[in-house]
């Protein structure tokens, strides 16, 4: 007896519905080898584990205009509630970037850096770049202090989530660039990953970027920190992450992977940052 | 289904043990309350009733065992964690096995769950077949699963908020879009209450009937094996 369910197709009108709902160009479907009536331009593309590429890219999860609400109502208060949950940021960011990307990437393309940067797509993680060679290097190298950054806090350069709500594909890697180069603004920055170092980084970066997370994150995040040091925060580290973004070059436009033997004050001095009020990893 | 006192159950893809546990908490609690009426009317009549009548009922209750099979080694072993730390050690047993193709031999069970999860299976009609082989004579299939929303008011509300809320929810609290995007979609492409009881009777069920919960969101299909 022939199985029902891979014969059986959705009515057409109800196929409407899902595109008028899910606004798709193709529709296939998930794992379970289903042929739907598919009408697409781009045609079905099967990712690596097995799911059936649904939008403009890999990963990519296209969304209406009410789940963007949704999303960024819903993370924005998950991140505020737990801050740990790193998905919840991320997904923040995806959903609202949209003109911040756009303006970011029309700066990179108006610099020869940043057009280079565009160009190659660089991608920060352990299969292009060392932590051993990191690590040997100088101790006043920028290379050496990421190290530090990395292996004090235990993280990988690895553990960055890809992006899924942005809809442009012209876009995704401006996005994808910024979330690696957070931990390299940390790094530049010298700002710990703790509470009050996020805070900053986040006031660089929504000066700097414009990013609607990161002004949301730098006016928010400062509610969750600690009475002693939110008077730190108030008098020396805002001032400092104010200047520091406004004064700063634009920091989507630096090839950071070609500056880890670069001296870390020197690079500072060229980029127009100030050393910070602390070391944060003192010798 | 009230299970009555010696009732064999096969819940395939019931590997967390929720119909399983239902059951055998009902089960206790009918030979508890049997034998509470029963002494209950043996003290006010004045009759000695014999300990061994007594034991034997809720024997026969303790003879009522459920066996739960799923393809997920994972989903059983949560089961089995829930069982022991309910407290439950006795009648039940655990299984691996394929819907599709039972590791069990033909008409050993009285009745045959399978609660939302004939939805994920490949070939819905064998799952149905294997149900059916593994019934005794006078078995009862049931079969609780989504289904279609007949109202086209409702089931407008019903699918908007499918398919625009369930996977954000899926995204902010689960940290999962993915599985609940599957969800959604897999019940549209399910068969509906009508189709899926054909399939049913196609398979040799007779006495298929179908119930819906909430306005059709859920149902609950029944057939016995005469």
């Amino acid at each position: 007896m022939a199985s029902v369910c891979v014969k059986k197709s959705l009515s057409y009108v109800k196929y409407l519905k899902f595109r008028r709902i899910l606004k798709l160009n193709c529709f296939s479907s998930t794992s379970f080898g289903v042929r739907l009536h598919s009408t697409s331009q781009i045609g079905s593309v099967t990712e690596e584990d097995g799911a059936t590429q649904r939008g403009q890219y890999r990963g990519h999860r296209p969304t209406t205009p009410l789940q963007k609400t949704l999303l960024t109502l819903g993370s924005a208060a998950m991140a505020i509630l737990h801050p740990d949950r790193g998905d919840m940021i991320a997904t923040l960011g995806d959903v609202t970037a949209e003109t911040a990307l756009k303006q970011i990437k029309q700066k990179m393309e108006s610099d020869p850096i940043g057009q280079q940067i565009l160009r190659d797509q660089p991608v920060i993680s352990t299969s292009t770049i060392s932590i051993d060679y990191l690590g040997s290097l100088g101790d006043n190298t920028f290379g050496k202090e990421y190290w530090r950054f990395l292996t004090k806090h235990g993280f990988s350069p690895d553990a960055r989530l890809p992006v899924h709500y942005v809809d442009d594909p012209e876009l995704v890697y401006v996005m994808l660039r910024y979330r690696q180069c957070h931990d390299l603004f940390h790094t530049v920055l010298g700002m710990r990953p703790n509470m009050l170092g996020e805070c900053v980084v986040k006031w660089v970066e929504a000066i700097q970027l414009g990013l609607p997370m990161c002004a949301m994150g730098a006016l928010v995040g400062p509610i969750r920190l600690m009475p002693k040091h939110r008077q730190n925060y108030l008098t020396t580290y805002l001032p400092w992450a104010l200047r520091n973004g406004q004064n700063g070059k634009f920091l989507m436009n630096v090839y950071f992977e070609r500056e880890w033997e670069r001296d870390l004050a020197d690079l500072r001095q060229e980029l127009g940052l100030e050393p910070p009020p602390e070391e944060p990893y003192p010798r | 289904m009230s299970p009555r006192p010696g009732t064999k159950l096969l819940d395939v893809a019931g590997g967390t043990g929720d119909i399983a546990f239902r059951f055998l908490n009902y089960v206790r609690s009918q030979s508890d309350f049997n034998s509470l009426t029963a002494l209950q009317t043996s003290t006010e009549q004045g009759v000695d009733i014999n300990e061994d009548e007594n034991s034997q009922v809720s024997g026969r209750s303790r003879d009522c065992h459920v066996t739960v099979c799923d393809i997920n080694q994972s989903m059983l072993e949560v089961g089995m964690n829930r069982a022991t730390q309910s407290g439950i050690t006795s009648g039940i047993s655990w299984l691996k096995g394929n819907a599709e193709c039972l590791p069990i031999e033909d008409n050993s069970f009285d009745v045959y769950t399978i609660a939302f999860g004939i939805r994920n299976c490949t070939h819905i009609d064998k799952v149905v077949e294997e149900a059916y082989r593994v019934l005794r004579p006078g078995g009862r299939f049931m079969c609780l699963e989504f289904s279609h929303v007949s109202n086209p008011l409702l089931r407008s509300v019903y699918d908007e908020y499918s398919f625009q809320v369930i996977p954000v929810l899926g995204q902010i609290l689960a940290a999962d879009w993915d599985s609940y995007q599957y969800l959604v979609e897999s019940i549209r492409q399910f068969q509906n209450q009508e189709d899926f009881k054909r399939i049913i009777r196609t398979c040799g069920f007779r006495a298929v009937t179908y119930e819906n919960l909430t306005f059709g969101v859920v149902a609950i299909h029944s057939g016995f094996k005469l």
